[in-house]
């Protein structure tokens, strides 16, 4: 009898102990994604991707600082679409769970929202999605597509195809403003004429196009004309149908679309949009080893969602018809690029994780990606034919862009 | 002994103590190391809510004390943003990140074409250079908007539902109408990145510390301006539109005037929590003006208890603080919670949170035999 107090005590220093030493062997990683709103739809798959590829990392020993395993835990917030919620969760998480590192955003206006914050506090975002560039935070880096990889990749294919008129067609909002700015600087140093180059944009939600197709019908009579289109979410459905209705096809007037990605035609009819083209940085049915392992292990992970080595439940996952896409791809490679980085440094602190992501090397499903001093990455570029499965055909693969975030550095260089 | 409304001003006394002086110097007098220390974080998110409450009270000033129910108060609420961020904008100069004269947006849509004698300004932003002229904005834009809108709808004897439709349309118009780049306000980024408030590093703790003392101070004006209004007889008549707008239009009172007056104030109200708001958030855009924002607030205020006037900052305060720790800690279940509150509450609480000790007391007070005769209700004003 005498015994038990003192195994008590000892046991519970044991815990204690124990506990104690778990804790210094995780590192809380923040990811910053809505998960109710209107961004959810979009947003709630990088979580997910995010939570596989924590579980890929720790199960395969975790990030290793100092010859010590430490295991990835996640602090998921909710921003809910809420612009000024972006900030407020940025800081929580910097502040108050003293994250080494956030990965999240998905609209240029939430990571406009959480700049100031990300600087002010010296933290770290790694940004995942397509967008406008003109932009560049020594604590953010852009694992997305600047223009330079996704639209003038897609023009430059258009030209080669003998394209000679353009109809810029877009939701009203920056990225699409910019880009197609960017855009008609490049036709005209290719000697296309500004009366051959039309630029439209329509609110969100427009849903009546018929004006506009009427428009597009006009001036691609001659031929030789395609349409580039930064057209965002549901408005895309009644485009394309009314483009259909108008006798439009893929074959006398493509249209390139960059916003959808295999994960959008989860929520829009395939169908409608067969035949017309697509242009990322990764598409699901790229072959390579890498690929078939990552759309294989995710798919396997969804049945059954969890994050090993932290006590960490994952719930509301839908594993029914799921895809990867491009956003989804440069998130998980956001994570590698950082983890490697750490083990470099040898260290989580952010000023000495920064200089050592640059010129960091990855091996993805689209190939190598390389790290610049730019904190954008070089990476390979797809042309993507859609088909009515909602996967895409790759019809042309340019290697080795660099990422640009300032158009007027590359369009100098033309 | 203390008539309610004496208890009333004792408890709001205590907490603006706490609230206005005793957070700042937990914030800005104890040490970072102690325990008691008050992150600068954590004091502007209170700084938000605090600004929400005053949008809540100009809800409130309208629903629960006129009857009016306007589900566009954040379209104010913004444009009282807009105005004080049009001119944090221009003071960032060449911080941005082209370094240029005027804000980057006006860079990149290429504004110095649109606009060269001004260098790329559009005439309509020049004012906003100076501080009284934003300021001024602040106040006098919602209240424009609001008398235009207000005096077609009320003199047209708009009310109810339909009123309410109508606020709703105002403000999604506005918000499309802000979404578009043309529009020079910086489209669906909306205003951000400052730099300088009143030549003060915006992301400085004293600055925040400053701001939120503000806000208080705002709330804590609001309040005693509502609570005034009720006891005079301007309140009267607000009331007794609320619960018969025809006899007092018979008893010879112009109540579309009474109303149009009533609005404004709201909006005004609104426009100064909006100018707070912007620079402790750091940003607006439409989105702030959406119609699901307007509704948010007046949730808050049935939350809380509309009628009274505690009553909407609780329910501002409580319902943005649950669901600033609920989006953190329950990420993914978090909607279910507020959504569930919000049915409990229309269910059981008609009065809101202010109603439970009421109710409380009105149970046990069933269940006791009645005393004596019950008290007939207060004769109504003549």
């Amino acid at each position: 009898m005498k015994n038990i107090p003192v195994k008590l005590v000892g046991s519970a220093l044991l815990a204690l102990f124990l506990g104690a030493a778990r804790a210094a062997d995780t590192v809380k990683v923040g990811v910053l994604h809505s998960l109710s709103g209107t961004m959810a739809i979009s947003e709630t798959s990088l979580k997910d991707v995010l939570l596989f590829t924590f579980d890929e990392i720790n199960k395969s020993g975790g990030v290793k600082v100092g010859g010590k395993p430490h295991m990835i835990e996640p602090v998921i917030v909710d921003p809910a679409s809420n612009w000024p919620l972006f900030a407020e969760k940025a800081e929580q998480l910097l502040v108050k769970d003293q994250v080494s590192v956030v990965f999240g955003c998905w609209t240029s206006v939430s990571r406009k929202s959480v700049l100031p914050v990300f600087e002010r506090n010296n933290g770290l975002l790694f940004y995942p999605v397509q967008y406008e560039g003109e932009e560049l935070s020594k604590n953010i880096f852009y694992t997305a597509e600047a223009v330079n990889q996704q639209a003038i990749p897609a023009v430059d294919y258009m030209l080669g195809e003998g394209k000679k008129k353009f109809y810029l067609l877009g939701s009203d909002y920056v990225y699409p403003r910019t880009t197609n700015k960017i855009l008609k600087q490049y036709l005209k140093s290719k000697g296309i004429p500004d009366a051959d180059i039309e630029e439209i944009y329509t609110p969100f939600g427009h849903t009546d196009y018929q004006t506009i197709v009427a428009s597009i019908k006009t001036f691609s009579g001659g031929g030789k004309a395609c349409v580039i289109s930064t057209l965002n979410g549901d408005t895309n459905v009644p485009f394309f149908k009314e483009f259909a209705n108008a006798g439009l096809t893929s074959e006398n007037c493509p249209v390139v679309s960059f916003s959808i990605s295999e994960d959008e035609f989860r929520g829009l009819p395939a169908k409608a949009l067969a035949g017309h083209l697509g242009c990322w940085t990764y598409f699901m049915s790229i072959k390579s080893p890498e690929n078939a392992k990552f759309v294989a292990d995710f798919q396997k992970w969804l049945q059954a969602p969890k994050v090993t080595g932290v006590d960490y439940t994952v719930t509301g996952v839908d594993p029914k018809g799921r895809v990867t896409c491009s956003p989804m791809n440069l998130s998980r490679i956001g994570v590698y690029l950082w983890k490697a980085a750490v083990e470099k440094a040898g260290s989580f602190d952010v000023d000495k994780v920064r200089p050592a992501i640059v010129g960091q090397k990855f091996k993805g499903p689209a190939g190598e990606v390389v790290m610049q001093a730019n904190h954008h990455l070089v990476n390979t570029a797809f042309i993507g034919e859609t088909l009515p499965t909602g996967q895409f055909k790759i019809i042309k693969t340019i290697k080795k862009v660099a990422g640009e975030p300032f158009s007027a550095k590359f369009l100098g260089a033309n | 002994m203390n008539s309610p409304t004496q208890r009333e001003y004792g408890v709001v006394a205590a907490i603006a103590v706490i609230g206005l002086v005793v957070l700042p110097l937990l914030n800005g007098a104890v040490p970072e190391s102690s325990a008691l220390h008050l992150t600068t974080f954590q004091l502007g998110v209170f700084g938000k809510y605090l600004c929400y409450a005053v949008l809540a009270l100009g809800v409130n000033l309208l629903w629960g004390q006129t009857g009016i129910l306007s589900l566009g108060q954040c379209l104010f609420f913004a444009l009282g943003g807009y105005a004080l961020g049009m001119h944090l904008m221009l003071l960032i100069g060449k911080l941005g990140q082209y370094h240029a004269d005027i804000p980057d947006f006006m860079v990149f849509l290429e504004f110095p074409k649109r606009y060269p004698s001004t260098g790329g300004l559009p005439p309509h932003w020049i004012p906003f250079r100076n501080l009284g002229f934003a300021l001024a904005a602040v106040v006098i834009v919602p209240a424009l908007v609001a008398t235009a809108f207000g005096w077609l709808a009320f003199r047209s004897r708009i009310k109810g539902v339909y009123f309410s439709i109508l606020s709703q349309a105002l403000t999604y118009a506005a918000t499309l109408l802000f979404f578009r780049n043309d529009f020079t306000f910086g489209g669906n980024n909306g205003l951000t990145d400052f730099k300088v408030i009143l030549g003060h590093d915006v992301n400085q703790p004293a600055t925040k510390r400053a701001l939120y003392i503000a806000s208080g101070l705002l709330l804590l004006g609001t309040y005693a301006f509502c609570r005034w209004l009720t006891t005079t007889k301007f309140g009267l008549i607000q009331r007794a539109i609320r619960d018969s707008e025809n006899r007092v239009l018979f008893s010879g009172y112009a109540t579309a005037h009474f109303k149009l007056f009533v609005f404004v104030v709201a909006a005004v109200i609104a426009g100064l929590g909006g100018a707070l708001y912007v620079p402790q958030v750091g940003i607006i855009n439409p989105s702030d003006m959406g119609t699901d924002k307007s509704l948010e607030a007046v949730v808050w205020c049935a939350v809380g208890g509309r009628g009274s006037i505690v009553g909407p900052i609780l329910g501002a305060i409580g319902v943005n603080a649950l669901k600033s720790y609920a989006t953190h800690s329950f990420a993914e279940q978090w909607p279910y919670f507020l959504g569930i509150l919000f049915i409990l509450v229309t269910l059981f609480l008609p009065d809101g949170l202010v109603g439970i000790p009421a109710r409380v007391r009105g149970l046990l007070a069933r269940r006791r035999p009645p005393a004596g005769p019950t008290p007939p209700p207060s004769s109504s004003p003549s």
